[in-house]
């Protein structure tokens, strides 16, 4: 069993020198800081980098780090592979053939921004179109979330921001959103991740009970937050449930293992709040004294019974009842969710609502050991709402919303609507006016789209191609750029850039430590942008350093003349103009954020600093969650609203109901035969961050091919045995992928991964590094939200199997020189 | 005085951090391990409930080019994989130390050169 403190007793801290930031060792440079992306993953680890002569030698674990105390994840372990590989990009290249033919040309990073700046000043800016006709896109997580939305507003002067073909935000933006409803804040597992001290902080305690619900936290790491944290809370014994069709590493430890039907989650969730409801297992005084609407939503769930839930969800009953009784049986019960709540349901902002009422009901907010509600440290937010900021304000006016393909209530994502975006591309008009609206050009950074976000990939390659000027910036060459980009490039990996950034706590530094060839930093891209494109703002940045130091003493927000701030970026939907910002009435001053610390100090200090205010517990009851300082939450009521009122405003049904998927055994009985399986895809691997670590051998080695899991029944019905190669198929389209059978599964299903593509096959078309021959994306849809329109059910679709056989085409033939599948695709109507 | 490694491999999640961590320590080429997962189920035993119902194991091994990280040692430090361990569940120290902590509560391998 773990103990924390014999751990760190246990350090020789002299062997790791404690306290210095840069030493020599065995010939090596040796810099204590942290990683983050690219490449990458949601979080950002303490590591030691090893470097000699202007190389990165080797990474190891920082054991003083309190984020992973050195517990690296094998994709880390293996950076220098990725820092140092052959085909990375190494100058800005423009392309020299056709689209698709793989072919450059060297040219200078002169050269590309007058490509840009000539772009834009004549064929957008010259013929009369507002910015908003620029289009900027990010892949997720890594260490862009504050620098490219700020590049879209500050030097583009665009407002579109987002992803093109990723329906309904189907990632973190409903269950950020979701829970802002209810809770006011964003809830996470407490696993002592909030406090400097962790395991052997003297008032946090593990958690009694942890629900796993639709994801594996180890593998994925989603959303800032280390899996292998939950792993500790097991071993100083926290018990476990496990809500997943997929047996998973909980699953196969679970007090409880429950099976839903893929897409039908939602009525378990409905079906506990009948059960603790109705059985009166919840936390009375909480409720008492921090809970709205309880009463009413009491009523509205007795329509949920088990039973009912058991029809739709194929769990049986007992499982159902039993597993409620044990989360609201716990002193302490943690939930911790994932990506499905966004991409696996139609019923996604329900669903979150409902996870949140079972939280609250059993008083598991604040509480140690059940869910904090955190902010990202110093209230350094910027981030989406950055492009609000700077964008121009005709180009604001017409940023991408919901009211544009028909849906309903206020915006409450600070991303551009990404179905409106993918209508108005495809019909080169607002679908609710008839209003032109050309998309003349596409920025990327870092996303390699084709391979990786975009839903329903062969209508996203189809039109996506059709935008008359594309540049990607990436650290590699990717199927996607060889595919559309015009312009392409290099952009240096975390080890090779000085930045920062907060994704809850703590703040992190990230200290440049080798260079590779031309390739510059986002921050870098930033002011070479800028400089060109907005010299006026520019003028307030002369480095790189300059813009990181703004970033966490100011949050980026704008600075008028008299050095004061007019407007600051907000963190939440429910935020005024100056979020969480602190500004005094006379207008704001200069410094803004609460962060003691600059660059070169955050680094000096260890690379780290842990936030005051999120390693507090109970701040309900401290008065520290509204901004007006009252005790509470930060809802209109104050208290946590089980009902939601703001719902209501966002066009949304503030009682939550299960909207089904598309197709489910109750509706649509003959398209389940046809398609005899749920396909979930995107599994995740320890191997893989999404479309990255493909170029990386030690990872290959490990993980050569990608792989869908079927269940020994299905294996023997179809003949199948491990290494075999499939087609997954429906209407949509076909990939493929290699058998991995697997007992942990049921005969109905696949679980099938996402991000294939491989670097060492053919780059130029039709093959693309196979990106689209391995693509689960050629069977997902989009425009099939449910309420809100925001949520998608892309991980619950339907397919057959059959084997692949020699002379099959290849969906990247049918895809890129065969028109597809389909013909017929029709943007959303208003 | 025998040194060990000791692995509370119940918490052992497959992560194969411990792998690769040895692997760049020793320089193995592809195919060459100075620990190595095996990897038990998952298969499910019948009439069992709850946590007992499944099977799925994973034990590292250490293999003949392990040296525990002697040098490593030697100097402070842990060896790699104990450092990098994300499951938590891998021990350095004297063999007799070692085995007090195996307190017949979970499942727990002792290794020795």
């Amino acid at each position: 069993m773990i103990d924390y403190e014999e751990f760190l007793d246990g350090i020789d801290r002299k062997a790791y020198h404690e306290g210095e930031v840069e030493w020599e060792e065995d010939g090596c440079t040796v810099t204590r800081t942290y990683n983050y992306s690219a490449p990458g993953c949601h979080d950002s680890c303490g590591v030691l980098l090893y470097t000699k002569d202007g190389k990165l030698e080797k990474v190891e674990g920082d054991p003083l780090d309190p984020y992973a105390n050195g517990k690296l994840c094998m994709r880390c372990l293996d950076l220098d592979e990725m820092v140092n590989h052959p085909q990375r990009l190494k100058y800005p290249m423009r392309r020299a053939g056709e689209r698709g033919e793989n072919k450059w040309e060297r040219i200078s990073w002169d050269e590309a921004l007058d490509m840009i700046d000539t772009y834009i000043k004549e064929e957008i800016d010259g013929k009369g179109l507002g910015r908003e006709s620029i289009l900027v896109g990010h892949g997720t997580g890594r260490n862009i979330n504050w620098q490219v939305p700020f590049i879209a507003g500050a030097c583009f002067r665009t407002a579109n921001v987002g992803g093109i073909y990723f329906s309904g935000w189907w990632c973190y933006m409903p269950r950020v959103c979701g829970a802002a409803g209810p809770l006011g804040d964003y809830p996470i597992v407490d696993a002592s991740e909030t406090l400097p001290e962790r395991y052997a902080h003297s008032e946090w305690v593990r958690p009694d009970v942890l629900v796993v619900w639709g994801n594996e936290p180890l593998k994925s790491n989603g959303d800032g937050y280390l899996g292998h944290w939950l792993n500790v809370c097991v071993q100083m014994g926290t018990k476990v449930v496990s809500i997943d069709p997929v047996l998973t590493w909980w699953g196969a430890r679970a007090e409880h293992w429950l099976r839903p039907r893929p897409g039908t989650d939602c009525c378990i969730a409905l079906a506990w709040l009948n059960v603790i409801m109705g059985e009166d297992l919840i936390d009375h005084e909480f409720v008492d004294n921090w809970c709205a609407y309880y009463d009413e939503l009491k009523e509205h769930v007795q329509q949920f019974s088990p039973a009912w839930a058991a029809s739709i969800t194929g769990v049986p009953e007992d499982e159902i009842v039993a597993a409620a009784r044990l989360y609201a049986s716990a002193d302490r019960g943690a939930i911790q969710w994932g990506l499905v709540f966004d991409a696996g349901t139609r019923s996604s902002m329900h669903w979150v609502e409902a996870v949140c009422d079972l939280m609250a009901i059993c008083g598991n907010i604040e509480k140690p050991g059940t869910h904090v509600l955190v902010h990202n440290s110093f209230d350094i937010n910027a981030g989406y709402s950055s492009v609000d900021l700077y964008a121009d304000p005709q180009a604001l006016e017409r940023k991408f919303r919901k009211w544009m393909v028909g849906d309903q209530g206020l915006d409450f994502v600070g991303m551009s609507n990404c179905d409106a975006m993918a209508s108005v591309l495809e019909a080169g008009e607002v679908p609710a006016t008839g209003e032109p609206y050309p998309i003349k050009m596409l920025w990327a950074q870092s996303c390699n789209a084709f391979a990786g976000h975009e839903g329903q990939v062969p209508r996203a390659y189809k039109y996506m191609k059709e935008i008359p000027f594309i540049v990607y910036a990436d650290p590699f060459v990717t199927p996607t750029m060889v595919a559309i980009a015009d312009l392409v490039l290099p952009v240096s990996m975390s080890v090779e850039r000085d930045s920062a950034r907060t994704w809850w706590t703590p703040l992190r530094a990230m200290k440049k430590v080798t260079s590779f060839y031309e390739a510059k930093s986002d921050e870098e891209i930033a002011l070479w942008l800028g400089r060109r494109l907005n010299p006026d703002l520019f003028v307030r940045w002369e480095s790189a350093e300059d813009l990181i130091n703004d970033y966490l003493l100011t949050d980026l927000a704008v600075v008028g003349p008299d050095g004061k701030v007019q407007k600051a970026n907000f963190s939440a939907a429910t935020d005024d103009n100056w979020g969480h910002t602190s500004v005094t009435e006379d207008g704001g001053p200069s410094v803004t954020t609460k962060c003691p610390y600059t660059f070169d100090q955050l680094v000096e200090a260890g690379g780290h600093a842990y936030d005051e205010w999120n390693a507090t517990y109970f701040k309900h009851e401290k008065g520290m969650l509204r901004p007006d300082g009252q005790v509470g939450f930060n809802t209109p009521s104050g208290r946590i609203e089980l009902v939601p009122t703001i719902f209501q405003s966002w066009g949304i049904p503030p009682y939550p109901v299960y909207t089904p998927a598309p197709e489910t055994w109750e509706t649509t009985p003959e398209i389940m035969e046809k398609f005899p399986f749920y396909l979930i895809n995107g599994a995740r691997s320890y191997e893989f961050f999404h479309t990255e670590h493909r170029q990386a051998p030690t990872m290959r080695e490990f993980h050569p091919e990608p792989r869908v899991k079927v269940s020994p029944g299905t294996a023997a019905e179809y003949g199948l045995q491990d290494g075999d190669w499939i087609w997954m198929e429906n209407d949509e389209g076909r990939c493929k992928q290699m058998v991995e059978v697997f007992a942990g599964i049921p005969d109905d299903c696949l679980s099938a991964e996402h991000g294939w593509w491989k670097p060492e096959e053919e780059g130029a078309v039709p093959h693309l590094h196979g990106c689209f021959d391995y693509n689960v994306n050629n069977l997902t849809r989009n425009f099939q939200s449910g309420p809100g329109g925001i949520g998608s059910p892309i991980k619950c679709t339907r397919c057959r199997i059959y084997k692949v056989k020699d002379g099959d085409v290849m969906p990247g033939e049918q895809i890129t020189q065969l028109g597809g599948w389909r013909d017929d695709y029709q943007p959303m109507q208003a | 005085m025998t040194k060990a490694i000791l692995i509370n491999y119940e918490y052992c999640t497959g992560c194969h951090s411990c792998e690769v961590a040895c692997k760049k320590e020793l320089g193995l080429p592809k195919g060459e391990f100075g620990i190595k997962l095996t990897e038990t189920g998952p298969y499910a035993y019948e009439g069992k409930e709850g946590p007992e119902r499944w099977e799925w194991t994973w034990l590292p091994v250490l293999t003949k080019a392990c040296d525990m990280c002697a040098s490593r040692t030697e100097a402070g430090k842990m060896p790699m994989c104990v450092q990098h361990c994300q499951a938590w569940c891998m021990y350095y120290g004297e063999a007799e130390d070692l085995v007090k902590k195996m307190g017949g509560e979970t499942r727990w391998a002792l290794y020795t050169k």
